[in-house]
């Protein structure tokens, strides 16, 4: 009976929902920054114009959704890092998996240090 | 549309493969640099101070001028938005099937990268942190007019 192929780097496993995160963040990310270059040039046309628009990005919705944003931020940069080893670092390839928990672990400390600040920036705490 | 396999022996295309291979490298080159970059825009505008409830125009005029935030701002559009555009370069390779869509969508995230970059990089210069007949509230503390 043929089995299915165990999990590779690339396939199954970590290596596959590492790079799906990756990519997912990465779109996130990138949408995020084309409304974020046009909210900042607002700065341009007034700074009442300007103080309207940043506002929103203090509403408890808002607020909440920065924190995804952080989150993908955090996860994607440090994914990366594991990524540019994985590439140039000789062991890289053998400590993928170590490295991916890592990487998960350190974002999720920096998001639980961050996180309680910024609601309570969001919402008056 | 059909797929050309090329032969095996047939020479590589030179510059194809260069310019994937830039890619490749410019993508980690700048993934170190915005690591650096992103996390420091991050702390200093959410994490440091009031965070999110302090940013307002004031604040902007404060940061902008100091060129070292400028610098930082501008090498921040710029890596992010190359880098950005060209992951989604990448994504959009791997989902579009048809050749026709492909290069439109290619040339569309080229074009909306390029016009951001030279809007940001604009605003960057040419921003007035006190512009006239604006309410002296609303201005950092540094204006005259406040
Ligand atoms: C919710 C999170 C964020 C807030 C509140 C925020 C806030 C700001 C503010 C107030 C400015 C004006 C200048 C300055 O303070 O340096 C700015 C500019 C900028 N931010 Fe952010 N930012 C956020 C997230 C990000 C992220 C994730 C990126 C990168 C992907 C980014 C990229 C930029 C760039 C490139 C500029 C310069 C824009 C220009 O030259 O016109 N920001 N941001
Ligand atoms: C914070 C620092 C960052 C690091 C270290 C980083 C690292 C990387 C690396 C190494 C890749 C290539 C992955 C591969 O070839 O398999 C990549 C892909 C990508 N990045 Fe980033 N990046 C960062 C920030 C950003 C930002 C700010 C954006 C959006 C503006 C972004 C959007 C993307 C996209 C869309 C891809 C393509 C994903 C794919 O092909 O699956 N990244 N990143």
């Amino acid at each position: 009976m043929p089995s299915m192929p165990a999990g590779t780097l690339y396939r199954g496993k970590v290596g596959m929902w590492s790079w799906v995160l990756h990519r997912i963040t990465g779109v996130a990310i990138f949408f995020f920054l084309l409304v974020h270059v046009l909210d900042t040039a607002l700065v341009r046309l007034s700074p009442e114009a300007y103080n309207a628009v940043i506002g929103t990005y203090k509403t408890p919705i808002i607020g909440l959704a920065e924190l995804g944003l952080v989150a993908a931020i955090l996860y994607h940069a440090l994914n990366g890092v594991r990524v540019i080893l994985i590439d140039f670092w000789r062991k890289g390839v053998k400590y993928q998996n170590v490295m991916w928990w890592v990487v998960v672990i350190i974002s999720a400390v920096l998001f639980l240090g961050f996180a309680p600040r910024h609601l309570s920036h969001v919402f008056g705490w | 549309m059909s797929v050309v396999i090329e032969q095996p022996r047939s020479p590589r295309n030179r510059k194809q493969a260069n310019f994937e291979k830039y890619g490749w490298m410019y993508m980690r080159a700048s993934g170190v640099v915005l690591v650096i970059l992103i996390f420091g825009h991050l702390f200093t505008n959410l994490f440091l101070g009031e965070g999110i409830k302090a940013i307002d125009f004031a604040f902007v005029g404060g940061k902008w001028s100091d060129p070292f935030w400028q610098v930082w701002d501008l090498l921040m559009l710029w890596l992010a938005l190359i880098h950005g555009t060209n992951g989604m370069r990448t994504i959009v390779n791997d989902y579009t099937s048809r050749e026709g869509l492909r290069k439109a969508l290619v040339i569309a995230l080229w074009a909306i990268c390029a016009a951001l970059i030279v809007l940001g990089t604009l605003v960057v210069f040419t921003f007035d942190p006190c512009p006239a007949g604006s309410p002296a509230n609303l201005l950092p503390s540094f204006c005259p007019a406040s």
